[in-house]
């Protein structure tokens, strides 16, 4: 392993914001009346529900336990009652199953599991196991389960392990206060997520922009036997491949998953989560979640439980001082577009971002015209503006010879494009359409 | 909850606007580029008008003019929204302008626009489309057609005003010999308004190099494909063919490789594609001036090249990332 990281090509460097919470300490969120929890919180298969209206809940008690082995098991955030198991609007718009919780105040603690207190001697197996149990998932954004990454299959050899702390997204924060607090935890995560892989030690990955944090991670790696590798500041540094290109000079293939090139991605709040669930015997039932954003009174970090809903955050974080033009779950760059404050925090939430109405215009698109800055930007060096004409064109043919299948949807180029053309929307839509296709020939 | 705390604002969400990622857009426009081209076409423009005066601001207002209201005619008549704010029509004006003699009669001005906007640009579905540099196909089109005005030009007069009718022949036209580089630096040598001051357009291609609106390679791969080309033929037959700091200072070349082959719509978008670009440029410019009918081949050489540009483009694309490296084992 090199000590340099490597500069992956493109990228952009949009004005990143994180000063307006950058300083804010990590908050806990107060105990709240209820809780909405959605049930699919994670890729792959919904959990499958193992309470009814009415039932007693304890404070870790398990809702739902995983529905298949690309699942993940769901935990209660605090005690009380199941109200009812409702519908609440999703991150995407469209209404989803949640669980609802009357908090009864007490918060009492029931703990699904106990402690590992000697993970050093504790056999690997059981501690992948544990990490399942507790329900953890990316939570950089993802929501993919942690164990099924942990879990590589016959024939897979994994040598490398890289925890992501490198949070290139502007205006996010919840990363960086969670590596600068909690840096033993996060050293301590990777090391018993090596243990679980059968490795020696492990990288963290994070950004230049958090000296703070990198000096913190330092001081606590040496402790655990792993080590920090400070990254160039560049958009998007956290892509998984563009992460792992940058630490070990491996390029994942088109197509193709990390353990491919032998290596493991963690998102740094999710090796804290591990630590927690084998550690302290706590399942996945809280985050911590940036609320920014120029409208706000009070930007900052919380630790909320999950359920919570996005207008508690923002509450918190003071109200607004002008109306915003957009409210997104996760940052500027790949974040969700919300109409409906009633979302609420899932385990994969990284943020809640206000943007005010000077931040947008609504752009009208305009003709390509051909100055190739899309193409200097795009990380997976493919063609935007052609393949964007051939979507126009709806020659999806096209777009999948150009190899939009490779794009990473970083919206890069979008930002980058001087005619303000929807690349990133086209290649999304592209993917659907080829998929689709696929899915008919069967 | 907000009823309890009423002095707590929350967002309104029936005004929230849904759209897909990313939400955050980086500041260029096209108005700005194109805007950010016209000021570094400025320092050729006062050249110009210092050398050969009043008759210099004519050309350029005239081309400017005649570009922007064929532009906003054709608009017209097919029904479009007007365009000419984005400053892409008042851009190919001035670059028209720089295209032309100081002396150039006002009706061949107002040809040369129209041809431009129409012939060159909407024609093929205005901005971004034409597959040809739209001020060479307007200034090739007015050379075929009018070689004699287009071949003749005015001499120089330092000072702001300047004695019309004092004509002489680009120095490429002369036998080897007779030029004076330092004359060509600063502009006081015969030719169309931005083929004569080397140093303002030096300036001009800084700018946009340094706001990275061009792409260093094709200026380079142009100029030094050029040197090279006559350098050689220069030491075979110095008697025969000018030295290659004056074909590199004289004629468009400067105003050419700095300003017209850079054309973002009708240039490759790759790196690699850029530099066979230029190199393809500068041999045919090469080849033209040294054995070709015309004293002058920016402008053939760079049309040509922006025929094979989709080809060059096709030619050159990167591989993916991650795509150089199939697993092993895989079929």
């Amino acid at each position: 392993m090199s000590d340099k990281p490597r500069k992956f090509k493109g990228g952009v460097h949009p004005n990143d914001s994180k000063a307006l919470s950058a300083h804010k300490a990590i908050e806990a969120a107060p105990l709240l009346e209820s809780y909405k929890v959605i049930m699919h919180q994670n890729i792959g298969a919904p959990p499958e529900l193992v309470v009814k209206k009415g039932d007693a809940v304890k404070k870790g008690s398990l809702l739902a336990k995983a529905g298949g082995f690309v699942s993940v098991p769901l935990h209660s955030p605090t005690s009380g009652v199941v109200k009812a198991i409702d519908k609440v609007p999703g991150p995407t718009g469209i209404s989803v199953p949640c669980i609802e919780i009357t908090a009864d105040g007490e918060d009492e603690w029931e703990s699904p599991f106990e402690p590992i207190a000697d993970w050093k001697n504790t056999d690997p197996a059981e501690l992948k196991q544990r990490v399942w149990d507790a329900g953890v998932v990316g939570m950089g954004g993802a929501g993919f389960p942690a164990h099924v990454k942990l879990s590589p299959p016959e024939g897979k050899t994994i040598d490398t392990l890289i925890l992501n702390g490198a949070e290139c997204e502007p205006y996010l924060t919840a990363d960086h206060r969670l590596m600068l607090e909690r840096a033993d935890d996060v050293a301590l995560g990777c090391a018993i997520i090596a243990r679980i892989l059968g490795l020696e030690t492990g990288v963290i990955g994070v950004e230049n922009n958090k000296p703070d944090a990198i000096a913190a991670l330092r001081d606590a790696a040496v402790k655990h036997g792993v080590t920090v590798q400070a990254l160039p500041v560049n958009y998007p540094q956290g892509a998984e491949k563009q992460l792992i290109y940058a630490i070990t000079g491996r390029e994942v293939p088109v197509g193709k998953l990390p353990m491919d090139v032998g290596c493991v991605v963690q998102n740094v709040a999710s090796a804290t989560a591990i630590v927690d669930a084998v550690v302290k015997g706590v399942p996945s039932i809280e985050r911590v979640t940036t609320v920014t954003g120029k409208p706000l009174v009070d930007p900052g970090n919380w630790l909320f439980r999950i359920g919570t809903p996005i207008s508690t955050a923002l509450e918190l974080a003071g109200g607004i001082t002008e109306q915003p033009a957009k409210l997104l779950l996760g940052g500027p760059m790949m974040g969700i577009a919300q109409s409906s404050l009633n979302v609420t925090v899932m385990k994969n939430t990284s943020g809640v971002l206000l943007i005010a109405q000077d931040e947008v215009s609504q752009y009208t698109s305009e003709p390509c015209i051909r100055c190739g800055r899309c193409v200097e930007c795009c990380p997976m060096s493919i063609l935007p503006a052609t393949i964007s004409q051939a979507v126009e064109n709806k020659r999806f043919d096209w777009a999948e010879k150009l190899n939009v299948m490779a794009c990473i949807e970083c919206g890069s180029c979008s930002y980058s494009c001087p005619s303000h053309r929807p690349l990133n929307q086209h290649f999304k839509r592209a993917k659907v359409e080829i998929q689709a296709g696929l899915r008919k020939k069967g | 909850m907000s009823e309890e705390t009423p002095s707590i604002r929350l967002p309104d969400p029936t005004r929230l606007v849904v759209s897909n990622s990313p939400h955050m857009r980086d500041k260029p426009t096209i108005k700005r580029i194109m805007f950010t081209v016209v000021a570094a076409m400025a320092p050729a423009c006062v050249a110009a008008v210092l050398f050969f005066g009043v008759a210099a601001v004519q050309t350029l207002l005239l081309c400017v003019l005649s570009c922007v209201f064929a532009e906003e005619g054709w608009n017209k008549l097919v029904k479009r929204s007007s365009t000419w704010k984005d400053g892409s029509a008042i851009l190919s004006g001035i670059l028209l302008g720089m295209n032309l003699n100081a002396g150039t009669p006002w009706w061949v001005c107002l040809l040369g626009g129209a041809l431009a906007m129409i012939l060159g640009k909407q024609l093929y579905g205005g901005l971004g489309y034409n597959p040809f540099n739209p001020v060479l196909v307007a200034r090739v089109g007015l050379l075929i057609g009018f070689p004699g005005i287009m071949t003749t030009w005015d001499k120089p007069a330092m000072g702001v005003m300047a004695v019309d009718g004092v004509t002489a022949a680009t120095p490429l036209g002369l036998a080897p010999g007779e030029t004076f580089v330092k004359d060509m630096l600063l502009g006081n040598v015969g030719g169309c308004l931005g083929e004569t001051s080397a140093i303002a357009l030096l300036i001009g291609g800084a700018i946009l190099l340094w706001f990275k609106l061009i792409k260093w390679e094709v200026p380079l791969a142009f100029i030094g494909t050029v040197f090279v080309i006559t350098g050689v033929a220069h030491l075979v037959n110095p008697e025969a063919f000018h030295s290659p700091f004056v074909h590199i200072l004289t004629g468009g070349l400067l105003l050419g490789a700095f300003f017209m082959a850079t054309d973002m719509v009708t240039s490759p978008m790759t790196r690699k594609g850029c530099w066979i670009f230029g190199f393809g440029c500068g041999l045919i410019t090469s080849l033209i001036r040294l054995w070709g009918a015309y004293p002058e081949g920016v402008s053939f050489a760079i049309l040509f090249m922006n025929a094979l540009t989709p080809l060059i483009d096709r030619g050159t694309t990167s591989k993916p990332f991650g795509f150089a490296t199939p697993v092993k084992g895989e079929a």
